[in-house]
C-alpha cells in the first residue's frame, strides 16, 4: 500500500498491469482467434471485446481505489491515465513489431493482429492515435461506470455481460433458437452473421438493464411478498416449481439439439463425479487426487463384463452396473487403509500417486490381455431398458439424469445424518471428533468407500456412453478438473456442484472452436476466482459466513463487480 | 440474502450438527495460530494425539503388503541375475543414466522442497517454472547453432544458454509468488493449491501460446557427443557433463544456504516465521527470494534435460515435476540434503529397477512400468516412512 500512495499518477500501475495483460493476450494468439467471429456484426469483434472488457475491468478497479481515496477527480483521472497507460504499451508493442520480426520467436505475432490493433489504418500515425483514443475512451468508461449510483452501475454491467455473453455463443445459442418454431423470427432478428445484429445487441443492452434495475429496485419486495404468503401457499409454489424444474429437465435433450445434449452429457457426467468426490473433500475433508482411480474402475469393470472383445462374460449394462459400483466401493476400502493416518498434502500427493500407478497398469503391455493395454476395449453395448436404448447423447441424457438426481438424493440425506455430522467433525479437526467418540476409521473409510462407489458409476455410465474405454481417458487430469469444479462451485455445497460442472465443463465445450485457449482461460479463471472469490460461486452458508466473517465485522464492503457478474441467484 | 433468513437456518444447523458446533467450541479454546505456523500448531497435535503403540487390523494390512512387495522384489532380482540376461556394461549403462536423470531430478525437487520448507504448500506450478526457462533457451541456442558459435565457443554459448534459461524460470518463479501465492497468505490450505493447479495450467497454454504448441529439437552440441572412457568404464560424455554440472550448482545450492547471510535468513524464516521477523527478516522478501532460488534451479535444470533428451516442449514440465515431487518426499521434504539424495536414488531405482525386478517376475516390456515404481515408492514411503530418507522433525511435525 506503502509504494501505491507514493504514486504520483493516480493509475499508473494498473495501467502498466492492464497493458502487460493486453500484450501478453495479443502474443499468445487469443485476440487474433477470437477476432474470426463477432459479438456485434460489424461494430465488435469478439477479439476486440476482449481487449476491450479487460482494460474496462482493470480501469475499472483502478477508478474504484482513486475513489476511495481522494473522490471524484481522482477517480477520473486513474481510469483516464490507466486506459491511456494500457493503449500505450499496446502501441509500443506496434511499433516493435514494425521493428522486429517477432515472428521468429513468437509464432503467432502475426502481422494480422498488428493491423488490427491500429483499427486496420494504412498510416501508422493515425492508427495508433486511434488505438491511444480508444484506450483514453475506455478508461473514461470505466471511470463513467464507477461513478454512476449502484443501481444504473448494476443495470449497465449486466446489460454489458448479457451482450458479451449472448455475441459469444451466438453458434450455439442461433440454431437452437431458430429450431424453436415461433420463436426462429425473433432469432434472426437478434442475430446477424457471426454475432448479434447491432439493433439486437441495443435491444437486449436495454432489456437486460431494464430487468436488473427492476430487481434491484423491487427484488426485495417481491421476495418479501413470497415470504409473506399463507404456508400452503408457499408449499404449492414450491411444488409449482418443483414440477416446472422436472418437465424442464425432461424436455431439455429434444429442446437442444444434439450437440447441446452432448454437451449437458458431458457436464452430467461431471455432475456425478463432482458430488462424489464432495462426499470426500467438501463433506470428510479428505484431499483426495487420485479419485480418477475409481472412475476407471467403474468404466474398466463394465467394460470387461460386457463387451464380447475380450470374451470373458457378457453380462448386459444392468447386470454389469452393480459389480462395476460394488469394485469401485472396494477399491475405495482398500486404496483408503492405507492413507488413513495421512493428513491435507501427504494424502493428496499418496492419491495421486494410486491413480496415476492405476493409470499406468492399465497401460502396460502386461496387463494387455485382460485390461487391453493402450489400445482399450470396444464394442461395449448401450444401456436397454425395456426396449429403449440408451444410444446417442439424446438418450443418454436420462440415464445421466437418474444417476444425478440418485446421487444427489444419497448425498443430500448424507449430509445431514449421523455419519454426515461425524464426516463434517472430521474435517473441522480430527482430535477433537476422536474425542467426541467419532470413530475415524470407519468415518474415513465410508467417505472413500461413498464417493469411490459413485465415481464408480459414473465410470460405468461413461463407458457405455463412449462404447469403448481407453488408459488415456482416465489421466490426472481428470482429477484434478473433478476437483476444480466442487472448489469453483463452493467446496461442500451441493448446488455448487452443478454451477461448477456447468462453469468449468460446459462453457469451454461450447467455446469449442477455441479449444486451444480453453485451458489458458481456464487455468486464468481458476487464479482469478480463488483471489477474488474463494468460497466459490454456489457457496455452502456456513462456510461463506466463515470466510466472510472478518468483512462482516468491518462493516458491509461494496459489492465487486466479479461478485454481481458472477450471476448469484 | 435477507439476514432474517439466515439467522433461524444457521442456528438450525448448529444445532442439528451438534458434534460439529462443539467441535467449533473446542477449537476457539485453542489459541488459532495463522497459516503457516505449523510448527506450534502440530506440536501441540502431536502432543494431544494418543500414542500409537497398539497394533491395528490396519497396521496388520499395511505392514502385509509391504511385507510382500519386499518379497516379490527379492525374488524378481535374483530371478534376474540368475539368468544372466543382462551384462555388466548394462549395469553400468543404467547407473550412469539414472545417476543423470536422478541429478536432474534433484534440482527440480530443490525448488519444491525449499518452497514447502517456507509456506508449507505443494508448489504444484513448479513443473511449470522448469518448463519455462529451457523452453525460452531454446531460441537462444537455436540462434548460437544458426551462426555456428555453438561449435566454435561451446563454453561460452552453453553458458549465455545457462544464463537465459535460468533468468527466465526465476522470473517466473518470482511472478507467479507475488500474483498466485502472495495474496493468499493467509487463506484455508486448500486454495493456495488451487491457484497452483490453475497457474500450472495457464503457464503451459501460455508458453503453448507464444512459442507453438509442437516439439523443439535442442541443437546437438557435437563436443559433448559420443562415448568416453574413464578406466574400464565406458560413458556418454553428455551424461558424465549433466551429473557433473547437477552436482556442482547443488554443491553451490548447498552451501549458499548453509553458509551465507541471506541463506541464515531463508532457514530462520522456513524454521519459524514470526520469529524470523522478530529478528529482522523481511518475512516476504525471503519467501519471494526462496521461489527465485528455486526457479533458477529448475532453470537449470531444464537446460540438462534438454541435454539429456533433445528437445523442449511446452508440456515437458509435468512428468519431470511429479517425479521431482517424489523425490523431494522420498528424501523428507522441507530438507535440501534430502532432496538431493531423494533425486538421485529415485533416478537410480527408475533405471535400474525395471530390468532388475520386474524382469525376473516375467513381465513382458518392464520399461514401460518405471513410473509406476516411482509413484509406488512415493506411497510407499508416505506410509512407512512419511519424514523420508533424511526426514527431521519438520516431516514428524507435518505427517
Amino acid at each position: 500500500m506503502n509504494a501505491e500512495s507514493r504514486e504520483r499518477l493516480p493509475g499508473l500501475r494498473l495501467g502498466l498491469v492492464s497493458g502487460a495483460c493486453l500484450v501478453l493476450l495479443t502474443l499468445v494468439g487469443i485476440v487474433e482467434a477470437f477476432s474470426q467471429r463477432e459479438i456485434v456484426s460489424g461494430v465488435l469483434s469478439m477479439g476486440e471485446g476482449l481487449l476491450f472488457f479487460t482494460g474496462l475491468f482493470i480501469a475499472y478497479l483502478a477508478a474504484d481505489r482513486g475513489l476511495r481515496r481522494a473522490g471524484t477527480g481522482r477517480a477520473l483521472a486513474a481510469g483516464l491515465v490507466c486506459g491511456l497507460a494500457a493503449a500505450a504499451l499496446l502501441a509500443l508493442l506496434v511499433l516493435l513489431s514494425k521493428a522486429v520480426n517477432l515472428r521468429q520467436v513468437l509464432i503467432n505475432a502475426s502481422p494480422a493482429v498488428f493491423q488490427m490493433l491500429v483499427f486496420q489504418r494504412e498510416e501508422l500515425e493515425v492508427g495508433l492515435a486511434l488505438l491511444l483514443a480508444a484506450g483514453l475512451l475506455t478508461g473514461a468508461a470505466a471511470a463513467g461506470l464507477r461513478l454512476l449510483p449502484p443501481v444504473p452501475r448494476r443495470a449497465v454491467t449486466a446489460g454489458l455481460v448479457c451482450v458479451a455473453g449472448l455475441g459469444m455463443l451466438q453458434d450455439t445459442v442461433y440454431p437452437v433458437l431458430s429450431s424453436w418454431g415461433p420463436v426462429a423470427g425473433l432469432a434472426d432478428l437478434v442475430f446477424e452473421g457471426l454475432g448479434l445484429s447491432p439493433g439486437g445487441a441495443v435491444a437486449l443492452f436495454v432489456l437486460t438493464a431494464a430487468g436488473a434495475a427492476f430487481w434491484a429496485l423491487q427484488g426485495a419486495a417481491v421476495r418479501g411478498r413470497i415470504a409473506g404468503l399463507s404456508p400452503g401457499g408457499r408449499r404449492g409454489l414450491r411444488i409449482g416449481a418443483f414440477a416446472l424444474l422436472a418437465l424442464v429437465l425432461a424436455i431439455l435433450p429434444q429442446a437442444l439439439g444434439l450437440f447441446l445434449s452432448e454437451v449437458l452429457t458431458i457436464v452430467g457426467l461431471y455432475v456425478l463425479l463432482g458430488l462424489g468426490l464432495n462426499i470426500v473433500v467438501g463433506f470428510a475433508g479428505l484431499l483426495d487426487l487420485g479419485y480418477v482411480a475409481f472412475f476407471a474402475i467403474g468404466s474398466y469393470t463394465v467394460a470387461i463384463l460386457t463387451s464380447p472383445e475380450l470374451g470373458f462374460f457378457s453380462l448386459s449394462f444392468w447386470q454389469a452396473l452393480p459389480f462395476a459400483v460394488l469394485f469401485g466401493v472396494i477399491a475405495g476400502v482398500l486404496l483408503g487403509i492405507p492413507v488413513l493416518k495421512m493428513r491435507g498434502d501427504y494424502l493428496a500427493i499418496a492419491t495421486l500417486g494410486f491413480g496415476e500407478i492405476i493409470r499406468i497398469l492399465v497401460l502396460s503391455d502386461s496387463l494387455r490381455p485382460w485390461l487391453g493395454g493402450a489400445q482399450g476395449i470396444g464394442k461395449i453395448p448401450k444401456a436397454e431398458i425395456v426396449g429403449f436404448e440408451f444410444g446417442g447423447p439424446q438418450e443418454i441424457y436420462y440415464l445421466i439424469l437418474a444417476g444425478c438426481l440418485l446421487v444427489g438424493f444419497i448425498s443430500w440425506r448424507l449430509r445431514d445424518s449421523r455419519l454426515g455430522r461425524a464426516w463434517m467433525a472430521v474435517r473441522e479437526d480430527e482430535d477433537v471428533a476422536q474425542a467426541m467418540g467419532i470413530n475415524l476409521v470407519a468415518a474415513k473409510l465410508l467417505a472413500f468407500a461413498t464417493g469411490a462407489g459413485f465415481s464408480a458409476l459414473s465410470g460405468a455410465i461413461f463407458a457405455t456412453k463412449i462404447g469403448s474405454v481407453y488408459p488415456h481417458s482416465f489421466n490426472v487430469m481428470i482429477s484434478i478438473n473433478i476437483l476444480c469444479v466442487i472448489i469453483v462451485g463452493g467446496i461442500g455445497s451441493m448446488p455448487g456442484v452443478i454451477v461448477g460442472a456447468f462453469a468449468l465443463v460446459g462453457l469451454p465445450e461450447l467455446l469449442r472452436e477455441f479449444a486451444e485457449y480453453r485451458l489458458l482461460v481456464y487455468g486464468a479463471a481458476l487464479v482469478a476466482m480463488m483471489l477474488l472469490r474463494p468460497e466459490g460461486l454456489w457457496p455452502e452458508a456456513t462456510r461463506r459466513r466463515e470466510l466472510h466473517e472478518h468483512e462482516e465485522q468491518a462493516g458491509p464492503t461494496p459489492d465487486a463487480p466479479a461478485a454481481a457478474a458472477a450471476g448469484r441467484p | 440474502m435477507p439476514a432474517g433468513r439466515q439467522g433461524p437456518a444457521g442456528v438450525l444447523r448448529h444445532d442439528r450438527s451438534r458434534v460439529r458446533l462443539r467441535a467449533r467450541l473446542f477449537c476457539k479454546r485453542r489459541p488459532a495460530p495463522p497459516r503457516g505456523d505449523h510448527f506450534a500448531s502440530k506440536d501441540t497435535d502431536a502432543m494431544a494425539r494418543p500414542t500409537r503403540s497398539r497394533l491395528t487390523p490396519t497396521d496388520i494390512v499395511m505392514w502385509t503388503i509391504g511385507a510382500i512387495l519386499i518379497a516379490l522384489i527379492l525374488w524378481g532380482s535374483i530371478a534376474t541375475l540368475a539368468r544372466g540376461a543382462y551384462s555388466l556394461d548394462h549395469w553400468v549403462d543404467f547407473t550412469i543414466f539414472g545417476l543423470a536423470q536422478g541429478s536432474i531430478y534433484a534440482l527440480i525437487a530443490m525448488g519444491y522442497t525449499m518452497v514447502y520448507g517456507v509456506l508449507r504448500m505443494i508448489n504444484f506450478a513448479h513443473s511449470e517454472v522448469f518448463m519455462s526457462g529451457p523452453y525460452t533457451a531454446y531460441y537462444v541456442s537455436a540462434y548460437f547453432h544458426r551462426s555456428g558459435l555453438l561449435e566454435t565457443q561451446p563454453v561460452l554459448s552453453m553458458a549465455m544458454v545457462f544464463l537465459v534459461s535460468m533468468a527466465t524460470s526465476t522470473l517466473i518463479a518470482y511472478l507467479l509468488e507475488l500474483i498466485a501465492y502472495r495474496p493468499l497468505r493467509t487463506a484455508p490450505r486448500l486454495v493456495p493449491l488451487i491457484t497452483a493447479i490453475g497457474a500450472s495450467f495457464f503457464l503451459q497454454y501460455v508458453f503453448r501460446g507464444l512459442y507453438g504448441s509442437g516439439f523443439q529439437a535442442y541443437p546437438v552440441i557435437k563436443a559433448l557427443e559420443g562415448p568416453m572412457h574413464l578406466g574400464p568404464v565406458r560413458v556418454l560424455k553428455f551424461q558424465l557433463v549433466v551429473i557433473f554440472a547437477a552436482a556442482l550448482l547443488m554443491l553451490a545450492l548447498y552451501q549458499f544456504t548453509q553458509r551465507t547471510r541471506l541463506g541464515r535468513a531463508l532457514r530462520s524464516v522456513s524454521e519459524d516465521k514470526e520469529a524470523a521477523a522478530l529478528m529482522g527478516v523481511d518475512v516476504d522478501r525471503m519467501i519471494s527470494m526462496t521461489f527465485m532460488i528455486g526457479g533458477a534451479a529448475a532453470g537449470a535444470a531444464g537446460v540438462l534435460y534438454a541435454i539429456m533428451f533433445k528437445q523442449v516442449h511446452f508440456f515437458m514440465g509435468f512428468i519431470p515435476g511429479l517425479k521431482a515431487f517424489t523425490a523431494a518426499v522420498l528424501g523428507g521434504i522441507g530438507n535440501i540434503p534430502g532432496a538431493m539424495l531423494g533425486g538421485i536414488f529415485l533416478g537410480l531405482v527408475e533405471s535400474i529397477g525395471p530390468s532388475l525386478f520386474l524382469d525376473g517376475l516375467g513381465i513382458t516390456a518392464p520399461y514401460q512400468l518405471k513410473d509406476a515404481i516411482a509413484f509406488t515408492m512415493l506411497v510407499l514411503v508416505l506410509i512407512f516412512r512419511p519424514t523420508g530418507i533424511l526426514g527431521e522433525r519438520l516431516a514428524v511435525k507435518k505427517a
